[in-house]
């Protein structure tokens, strides 16, 4: 909302304060200052000059001496501009003057010759960005010697533009905001005078209003000026609706926009001659009703919209614009003024309909007073009987059955008090809520008696924001939580979380975070079946784009995003994860949401191979105190290389996937081969982490190493072996430690050569080396019977 | 013997003498005294000695012994430090050669800014608790006393599911599903992921982070929920960090107001990041209406509260001086790792 102060300071004082301090303080009580519009804040010393003579300079072809009345005396300045001509009105920037952009006018001699300030044009007085006339600005003939061009050019409107919340459209009005001004800085609020002669002619006689649904529209009045001239409206009017940002018609339409701006009521001005039947009808739009509205478009309306007809057709989209068929034109001689109260929700949705606001339904949309409707009726008769030349006729048609009264709301200082952490007293309080058009009745108690445009108070906490903000939300004294103390603290869930990021972090990679909106594409870029579960999806009805219309079930294409995304930055390479969500709808149709499900995905590329990626695995696993996890060979997953992936499984339960991505998928996301996932179900590691750690006392006897290097076939695989020496070897065998694997020269076609290190201890004596020797010789034994395996020496 | 013994002396003297490193120290040591060692041969040939003389060459064989051990650990000492100061002479090394650091990882800049949060509220007694994002209508605008059809549903652009379903647009639905189930003393956080349909630019994300706070309990006042947020802005921002409440409006609080810090970059002056006027705007908050509570079935005559929500993105923004929030989602390595 955008006022100018000087129409601000109608209705109450506010000249004598500082522009940026009232903006402040109206913040500060509630009125939230958007921005403070100060266009002729950096001029100053830059007056209204007439050029009374015009000479060659001298010594420079392209330069001009002039003599110029500027008011305070005739003083010499030398310009280069050519469009200057002897009795010109020009603004000159007198000695010690300054201008938009920190630039300052000084007494001076240009190529010999005295200069005494400057001529300006409109580009060095900020009026526009670029020099769009060439040369000096040239004012009016008529306009007076000596002025402030500030006045002259209008550039002392200063304006605010105010932030108005939805629950306070009173304040959409130049009124509202002064009443709101007379709070803040105490000062007393003049509302107009509205008085006009009416003739002996009866409105009612002109016209009959009929609502057909009254929940469409709670007040419907009008009034009648006839002997009206439709013309420009004088200066005065042409400025100050431009300084609010509305852009001058003629002296009718003006006038409505005046008096919604200043009452925050929209009203609406018809042709009489237009109005068939003598007759308003405010009624449903039928489904299919078209009508031409004043920017000329034809709007398709429905039966949700409310349209001002006749008895013949729609002449407005109430509460939203004007008809063409009825609009105010040049030779216009009797207006009906429609000043009205719509039901604001179904204007709110007519404009988004029909996809466009207009002051009148931004204003509607958030409900208005209908206590509101006459006074601003009658300001409006009066000013376009003023501005027109017209008569208002006798009386005014208004149809308003339910009215609405003042209610009251019991209040107590004490609670207020006690609520907001002050100590106000009553007094102060109740002058607060008087300032504010609200009276307190003293009735045992306290009750507030609430104004009717002040829909927005309903209890007594609404009271004490009212008291807050004038007392100063700044003034409430900052105080810690008193009362029953609280353990805090994060849940188990998010302290795993936490320390899988240590873990992870710990071991070189970067934590991402990605959007869990993803493509319906996604799938088939990860090779992911057409019948899988996953692609079962939470779809948004109203998407930004296709791009990002479902919730993801699977973090592996934003991760793959990721890659690609450093990876075209030319970075070499780089290991991430995310903890984030899927979205899983359930089978179930009762429920509604879908299960979100938390999923840890680690991903690496350029450099690294499965195994470095399974020991970050490991790693964390270990951490979390989950034992007896065991890598499972997974051939059939279509995302992944089908030789080098891996189920990891604890028990029956499924903790995970990793792998190499497949390199059909790499390849569409624009990475090299050798892209390794790992893709884990958080929640499930959430359930069976132990952090619970338990001391185990350290070995008290020696341990006895032993080696072992065998030649199997290619395709045992390490576990195997690994569980035929703990099997065989039994709780003797502390640990086995893989150390060397091996293929190529002096290793037969289809075999590998693979060594172990074997640590035996006991925990109840010292294991001697028969015992030991007994118990290797026989796990060598049976990797060999097992496995096929052979001792290599 | 006497004899013998008098002359391993000379000749074990003259063996340490030109001994040339502690290797040799050791060689001697096991040519006289080792168990081979001509000392100890002569020691264990006592027995062939007539008895009267035995206590005097005992003694003298001692004493031999004694000598020759002084003279091993006095030789071994200072050969030992004359190697050890050759070999630190040598072992000059190039100390600016670069550090072999271990590969480095880091948290991402959202989750740092997270976990400092977390820390001042879990100091101050606060639970962190989350909820969902895919939400019911209900909880996101109903139970916040935004019903249907009202005008502040249209500044929130919502996505949704269907007509009961929606993509949370803010973490303040946590607080309903909260009092639902618990009743006060309550003060919790509620981090999480929202979403709007704004089209990403510098200053707007479709999904985005906010951290809801909550305290109920009897006798909470506005001069509370202004201690509290006090406390969280000195503990984010620095000791010197000032705030001002600005009223404002909010469905679900009454009264409501939206927080300013003083400029964490000019600390109040003006500069480029608030421009000019020396405050940022953070949160909004307010105290929690009495319509939320009678709706979640907590007694607003016997209790009060205040709620807050603040915009991780923007604090983190503000906090590191990043100008575009879409770097948080790029998750370039040359960006995360910065932090």
């Amino acid at each position: 909302m955008l006022a100018p102060l000087k129409w601000i300071n109608d209705y109450v004082k506010i000249d004598d304060i500082a522009p940026q301090t009232f903006a402040d303080m109206m913040t500060m009580s509630g009125s939230k200052v958007e921005e403070l519009i100060e266009p002729g804040k950096e001029i100053s010393n830059v007056v209204t000059g007439r050029i009374l003579k015009i000479e060659k300079h001298p010594h420079a072809d392209r330069l001009l001496v002039c003599q110029v009345d500027a008011g305070s005396g005739v003083i010499q300045i030398v310009t280069g501009a050519g469009n200057v001509r002897e009795g010109n009105m020009v603004p000159v920037a007198l000695h010690g003057s300054s201008l938009p952009g920190g630039v300052r006018i000084k007494r001076g001699k240009l190529r010999g010759m005295e200069s005494d300030g400057m001529m300006c044009s409109s580009l060095e007085l900020g009026l526009e960005e670029e020099d769009a006339v060439h040369g000096i600005y040239i004012l009016p003939e008529d306009t007076p010697v000596g002025r402030d061009v500030k006045e002259v050019l209008g550039l002392d409107n200063v304006a605010v533009d105010f932030e108005i919340t939805s629950n306070r459209p009173d304040c959409l009005g130049m009124i509202g905001l002064a009443r709101e001004a007379s709070a803040t800085f105490g000062r007393e609020l003049h509302l107009p005078e509205v008085s006009f002669a009416e003739s002996g002619e009866r409105t009612e006689d002109y016209i009959d209003v009929e609502i057909k649904d009254r929940q469409l529209c709670s007040r419907y009045a009008a009034r009648i000026v006839k002997g009206i001239t439709i013309k420009d409206s004088p200066e005065w009017m042409k400025e100050r609706l431009t300084a609010a940002g509305v852009r001058p018609i003629n002296n009718v339409v003006d006038v409505t926009n005046y008096v919604m701006l200043e009452y925050g009521q929209p009203l609406h001005a018809f042709d009489y001659r237009m109005i068939d039947g003598g007759k308003i009808i405010v009624r449903s739009a039928g489904d299919g009703e078209r009508i031409i509205t004043l920017d000329g478009k034809e709007r398709l309306l429905d039966s949700s919209m409310i349209v001002i007809a006749d008895t013949k057709k729609a002449l407005v989209v109430a509460g939203v614009m004007g008809g063409e068929n009825s609009e105010v034109e040049r030779d216009t001689t009797t207006v009906m003024l429609e000043s009205a109260t719509f039901n604001g929700t179904a204007i709110r949705m007519a404009s988004k309909k029909l996809g466009f606001r207009t002051e009148a339904s931004s204003r509607f949309e958030k409900g208005l007073d209908p206590n509101t409707v006459i006074a601003a009726l009658d300001r409006a008769a009066q000013m376009v009987a003023e501005l027109g030349g017209g008569v208002v006729l006798g009386g005014a048609v208004d149809r308003y059955q339910q009215r609405k009264e003042p209610w009251t709301i019991d209040i107590s200082a004490k609670r207020i008090n006690r609520f907001l952490g002050t100590d106000i007293s009553e007094e102060d309080m109740v002058r607060m809520l008087e300032s504010l058009g609200i009276r307190v009745i003293r009735d045992g108690g306290l009750k507030a008696l609430i104004p009717t445009f002040r829909a927005d108070l309903e209890n007594e906490p609404d009271i004490a924001e009212e008291i807050a903000r004038l007392y100063g939300y700044n003034n409430i004294r900052s105080t810690l939580i008193s009362g029953e103390t609280t353990q805090g603290g994060r849940t188990r869930e998010q302290i795993i979380q936490d320390i899988a990021r240590d873990v992870l972090t710990g071991a070189g990679m970067y934590e991402v975070i990605t959007y869990s909106l993803a493509s319906p594409r996604d799938f088939d870029r990860v090779n992911i079946p057409s019948d899988s579960r996953l692609r079962k999806v939470v779809r948004i009805a109203n998407p930004l784009s296709e791009d990002l219309s479902i919730m993801r079930t699977t973090l592996v294409p934003s991760m793959l995003e990721v890659m690609n995304r450093n990876y075209s930055k030319k970075i070499d390479g780089g290991m991430f994860f995310e903890i984030g969500k899927t979205y899983n709808p359930l089978d179930d149709p009762k429920e509604k949401l879908p299960e979100e499900d938390n999923v840890l995905i680690l991903g690496m590329y350029g450099g690294g191979d499965f195994f470095n990626l399974k020991g970050d695995v490991e790693l964390l696993l270990n951490r979390l105190g989950i034992k007896k996890y065991e890598f499972v060979r997974e051939a059939d997953n279509p995302t992944y290389h089908p030789g080098k992936t891996a189920d990891i499984l604890c028990g029956n339960s499924r903790l995970g996937i990793i792998g190499e991505i497949h390199p059909d998928v790499s390849e569409r996301y624009g990475l090299p081969e050798g892209v390794y996932i790992a893709e884990l179900d958080f929640d499930m590691i959430t359930r069976m982490s132990e952090l619970g750690k338990k001391f185990k006392k350290l070995p008290k006897y020696p341990a006895v190493e032993r080696d072992i290097a065998l030649l199997v076939p290619e395709d045992v695989m390490c576990s195997q072996i690994e569980g035929v020496i703990r099997r065989t070897g039994g709780a003797l065998v502390e640990s086995v430690k893989l150390f060397d694997v091996y293929t190529g020269k002096q290793v037969p076609e289809g075999k590998k050569s693979i060594a172990y290190s074997v640590v035996y201890r006991s925990d109840s004596g010292t294991l001697v080396d028969e015992e030991v020797n007994g118990l290797h010789q026989r796990i060598v034994e049976a990797v060999k019977s097992e496995l096929g395996a052979q001792l290599r020496l | 013997m006497k004899e013998k013994l008098m002359a391993i002396r000379e000749e074990a003297a003259a063996d340490i003498r030109n001994a040339k490193s502690s290797g040799e120290i050791d060689s001697v040591r096991v040519k006289y005294l080792g168990k081979r060692g001509s000392l100890t041969q002569v020691l264990r040939s006592m027995g062939s000695i007539a008895p009267k003389d035995r206590p005097a060459i005992g003694r003298l064989g001692n004493e031999v012994r004694n000598e020759i051990e002084g003279l091993l650990k006095e030789a071994d000492e200072s050969l030992k430090m004359k190697e050890r100061g050759e070999k630190i002479s040598s072992g000059t090394i190039d100390i600016s050669l670069p550090g072999k650091a271990p590969q480095r990882g880091a948290k991402h800049p959202l989750t740092q800014v997270l976990d400092e949060v977390k820390e001042i509220f879990i100091g101050m007694g606060f639970s962190v608790v989350e909820g969902p994002e895919v939400e019911l209508d209900y909880y996101n605008f109903e139970a916040m006393n935004i019903p249907k059809d009202h005008p502040a549903r249209d500044v929130q652009d919502t996505f949704y599911i269907n007509d009961e379903v929606l993509l949370r647009t803010q973490t303040s639905p946590m607080q309903a599903r909260y009092m639902e189930k618990h009743q006060p003393p309550i003060r919790i956080i509620v981090p999480g992921r929202v979403y709007r349909s704004d089209t990403p630019d510098a200053s707007h994300s479709p999904v985005f982070t906010q951290i809801e706070g909550l305290v109920v309990d009897d006798g909470i006042t506005m001069g509370n929920l202004k201690g509290t947020l006090d406390v969280f802005a000195k503990g984010l921002f620095g000791e010197k960090t000032r705030t001002k409440f600005r009223p404002h409006h909010f469905n679900f609080t009454e009264p409501s107001a939206e927080v300013d810090v003083s400029c964490v970059i000019c600390n109040g002056k003006g500069c480029k990041l608030c421009k000019g006027t020396g405050w940022i705007e953070i949160l909004g908050c307010g105290m929690v209406h009495r319509r939320v509570f009678e709706m979640c079935g907590i007694d607003p005559k016997k209790y009060t509260g205040f709620a807050f929500g603040i915009g991780l993105e923007r604090i983190a923004l503000i906090k590191y001086g990043i100008d575009d929030i879409r770097l948080f989602y790029d998750n370039d390595i040359r960006f995360l790792n910065q932090f």
